[in-house]
């Protein structure tokens, strides 16, 4: 294990430990302020500051922790299993239906991901599942492409050439050596898409299309912050920097996911 | 003084443990050996045994985490160990030169050849352009390429295994060097093609007076060419000497029991069953024909069995268990038809063993594909024990399976690595209901103890087993549906010497007990010789000559066959006498330069 990979982890599972139970990290609330100590530096009492209403900043990312992760988790969640289902169909079934499969996947691959998420949301009206949901159907293309082509190399080996020669069905194959075979790294890919959906998910937030104000999240509080930006630097910056941790953490265990068995 | 000596080489290479510390891990160890100017050393070893690990650390081409711990290298008296690799560039090509193992992999395929050849020579700055065009050209035509001036504009895509193994030689070659290293140089070619190169190694090392330090696990190869040996186990070194003494009395165990099971050295009695007997009683002695193979092959199989013992009864003569009728293969390369399997036809007696033998591309392993119904034949027809397999579908294609089962040549790939030894087992039962689980484990039990496998293997992965566990492991799936008919496809090629013949061996026992059909494919003359009744020979898609084993190597018929034999490492030590193969027959040497002309025209 080197160091960096040891880092990464320790700051996934503090974050997963902020979703699930904030209140051991901040005794704040991260909804009511007190106005009294509104646009505080950061400090010994508030560790990120606090915002213009006095509410206490690391609290609010804290809380925040469980509606940006649930919903990188759906996000990936959808494409992970959309993704990888249509890739091992087309990839396994080959002929015209892989043809097909692969132009609507080369079609949803050719528009920018910010704008079929858009596109998805203003069918499906905003929200938080909504949003993750909007973020995991743009993911869908590059898992399913990922799924297929690995599935096209697990058909071909001999040991799965053997388990149809042992009178194995094509779907009892398929579950039990061509799916286990492939995910790798489709689950490398999981990861890494962990941390562009939580941007993703930011993103969608700070344009306002996600959770609605005074709910903590963490896109939408940097473009709560943004309107400080030049008193209160700390209301842009902190978030920030731990959105990009957190992105970094995801996209450092992934690349050790791939080289596993790689 | 010696060209080359090594003195107490000791090398070890650092894994990354489970939590990334490193540890370090002797490959070899106090190594020593001399090699005399113009003289063959060979180093043979099987898999793991340290041989290359020697001749990469002699020209300081050891991998990144490979580490030479001790010892001294002289070259001409001068100590290269632990020279800067800065350094070893003006050894390497000049004084040493290396012929790699893989042809394949072994060229920048976006390169001519010829602009490679004279890399070296550029490199160690040998004339300007015109004169290296020049040499390269000369090369080429040394190194026996037709055309040389049009091969060295080609690509290594345009050229052959055979051919693209000489470019490797004429880059090796190029500064003539006094050292020429050569790493399994024909591994990975066709046995002709090894013989040509082998040969052509021999003609410049006779012409220049340079040194080969030949590295192969192939004993025959290392018997045929080497002056001296070096035989290494575990990355130490068992027994040195002449090659001739070695082989003659070797002083070692393992030496012994490496050339006790060489396919091609141990030369033992063919096959002798009531089967074969009966066949010879009635087979002509030279089938030239596919179409009279056939006909002999049904004599065969109507004589075969009952034979001896059925004298004079007027019962129906039973089904051979496999039988070939005109199998035909087309595929489409380019818009024009490439017929891959062209009228093969062939039986099997049920309980023989009957070989497809050939280089690569003959067509054999599609042959056995379209038996196993892996690939479906354009024409002609394949029935198992006088059922015809065409067009059987769904669940009567999955009782065909039961019948037939394949064992494949790679044992690292024909095994799901994220499955346990008792799940691969398990899986044929699973997928014909044969039994309930409990039942179903008991027979995987039954059937690793058949193959001689411990029970301790069941929960391991196929990673943690050696190569010749795993091609057990293989061989107990195919048995674990009760099959009449096993197709072996290349099966013992990848393993090493000593595991083959315990593979072989393991074969034979079990049609012996279980009255198994087997249809061996293999390249591998020296192994088919050993465990089959009857044999084909295939060229080009067709079967060139079939008969029992005993007449197609001590009476080949056909030239091609002739050529192939004359082309198995190994034979020119074999004691005369022993096996009466007449190996080295006048007519070869015309088969061999027709060889030539297709490996020219390719």
């Amino acid at each position: 294990m080197r160091p960096g990979l040891i880092l990464s982890w320790a700051l996934i599972v503090l974050v997963a430990l902020w979703a699930l139970v904030p209140g051991v990290f901040t005794g704040y609330d991260p909804i009511a302020g007190i106005p009294a100590e509104k646009l505080r530096a950061p400090g010994p009492g508030h560790l990120f500051g606090t915002d213009a209403v006095g509410r206490d900043l690391f609290a609010r990312v804290v809380h925040g922790a469980v509606n940006s992760l649930s919903g990188a988790f759906v996000a990936v969640a959808v494409g992970l299993v959309l993704g990888t289902l249509l890739g091992l169909v087309a990839g396994s079934v080959r002929g015209a239906l892989d043809e097909i499969v692969m132009r609507v996947v080369d079609v949803l691959l050719s528009v920018p991901g910010l704008l079929l998420a858009l596109t998805v949301i203003i069918l499906l009206g905003p929200g938080t599942v909504n949003v993750a949901v909007a973020v995991g159907v743009g993911s869908v293309a590059s898992f399913a492409r990922l799924a297929r082509s690995e599935v096209v190399r697990v058909r071909r080996t001999d040991y799965v050439e053997a388990a149809f020669g042992s009178g194995g069905r094509f779907a009892a194959v398929l579950w039990r050596h061509v799916l286990p075979n492939s995910l790798v790294p489709v689950v490398a890919l999981a990861a890494l898409q962990f941390g562009v959906a939580i941007l993703a998910i930011s993103t969608l937030g700070f344009l306002g299309y996600g959770a609605e104000p005074p709910t903590p999240e963490w896109g939408l509080l940097i473009s709560e912050g943004r309107n400080y930006l030049a008193t209160a630097w700390w209301l842009t910056t902190l978030p920030g920097t731990v959105v990009v941790a957190v992105v970094l953490a995801a996209s450092r265990i992934s690349r050790s996911i791939g080289r596993e068995d790689g | 003084m010696s060209l080359l000596e090594v003195h107490d080489l000791t090398v070890s290479y650092t894994r990354r443990g489970r939590w990334g510390r490193p540890h370090a891990r002797p490959a070899v160890h106090g190594v020593s050996f001399a090699v005399e100017p113009g003289e063959v050393v060979a180093v043979v070893g099987e898999s793991g045994s340290g041989k290359t690990t020697t001749a990469q650390a002699v020209i300081g081409l050891l991998p990144p985490n490979g580490r030479l711990d001790g010892g001294r290298i002289l070259l001409g008296g001068t100590d290269i160990a632990g020279w800067s690799q800065r350094r070893l560039q003006a050894v390497r090509g000049a004084q040493i030169g290396l012929v790699p193992q893989d042809p394949a992999n072994s060229l920048n395929p976006v390169k001519p050849v010829g602009v490679q050849i004279g890399e070296a020579l550029r490199i160690h700055r040998r004339g300007d352009r015109r004169t290296i065009t020049r040499r390269v050209v000369e090369l080429l035509e040394r190194v026996g390429l037709p055309d040389p001036e049009v091969r060295a504009r080609q690509y290594p895509h345009e050229l052959s295994g055979g051919m693209r193994q000489r470019v490797l030689i004429a880059i090796a070659v190029a500064l003539a060097p006094r050292l020429i290293i050569a790493d399994e140089p024909t591994s990975a070619l066709d046995v002709t093609v090894q013989k040509r190169i082998l040969d052509l190694i021999d003609d410049l090392r006779a012409e220049s007076g340079t040194a080969v330090l030949l590295v192969t696990h192939d004993l025959g190869v290392a018997a045929d060419r080497s002056d001296r040996m070096v035989v290494m186990k575990d990355g130490r070194i068992e027994e040195r000497g002449a090659t001739r003494a070695v082989l003659g009395a070797p002083q070692a165990a393992y030496t012994a029991r490496l050339l006790r099971d060489a396919p091609a050295l141990r030369a033992p009695r063919f096959l002798s069953t009531e089967v074969t007997e009966a066949v010879e009683a009635v087979e002509a002695v030279e089938v030239p024909e596919a179409a009279g193979a056939a006909r002999a092959a049904a004599a065969t199989g109507a004589t075969g069995p009952t034979g001896p013992t059925g004298t004079g009864a007027v019962c129906e003569p039973p089904e051979p268990a496999v039988v070939v009728h005109d199998l035909v293969k087309e595929y489409r390369a380019g818009g024009r038809p490439f017929r891959a399997v062209d009228g093969v036809s062939f039986e099997v007696p049920r309980g023989t063993t009957h070989a497809l033998v050939g280089e690569s591309g003959s067509g054999k392993t599609t042959t056995a594909r379209m038996v196993m119904r892996l690939a479906e034949p354009t024409s002609g027809s394949v029935a198992i024990g006088g059922a015809e397999t065409a067009g059987l579908r769904g669940a009567r294609l999955r009782a065909l399976r039961r019948d037939v089962q394949l064992v494949y040549q790679n044992p690292y790939g024909s095994l799901d690595p994220r499955q346990s030894i008792a799940d691969i087992v398990e899986e044929p039962l699973r997928n014909f209901g044969l039994g309930d689980r409990p039942a179903r484990r008991e027979r995987v039990r039954e059937l690793l103890d058949r193959v001689a496998l411990p029970a301790a293997v069941l929960g391991r992965r196929a990673r943690e087993l050696s190569g010749g566990q795993r091609q057990r492991v293989a061989i107990a799936r195919a048995l674990a549906p009760g099959p009449r008919v096993v197709v072996l496809d290349e099966a013992v090629s990848a393993l090493d010497v000593s595991v083959q013949a315990q593979i072989l061996d393991l074969l034979g026992e079990l049609q012996r007990d279980l009255g198994l059909t087997y249809l061996f494919i293999s390249h591998d003359l020296a192994v088919v010789r050993q465990i089959s009744h009857t044999v084909s020979v295939m060229s080009k898609g067709r079967i060139v000559e079939t008969g029992t084993t005993r007449q197609l190597f001590e009476n080949p018929g056909h030239a091609y066959t002739r050529a192939l034999l004359a082309a198995v490492p190994g034979t020119a030590h074999r004691p005369a006498g022993q096996d009466g193969t007449a190996h080295r027959l006048p007519a070869r040497e015309g088969a061999a330069r027709r060889l030539a002309g297709q490996e020219a025209g390719r």
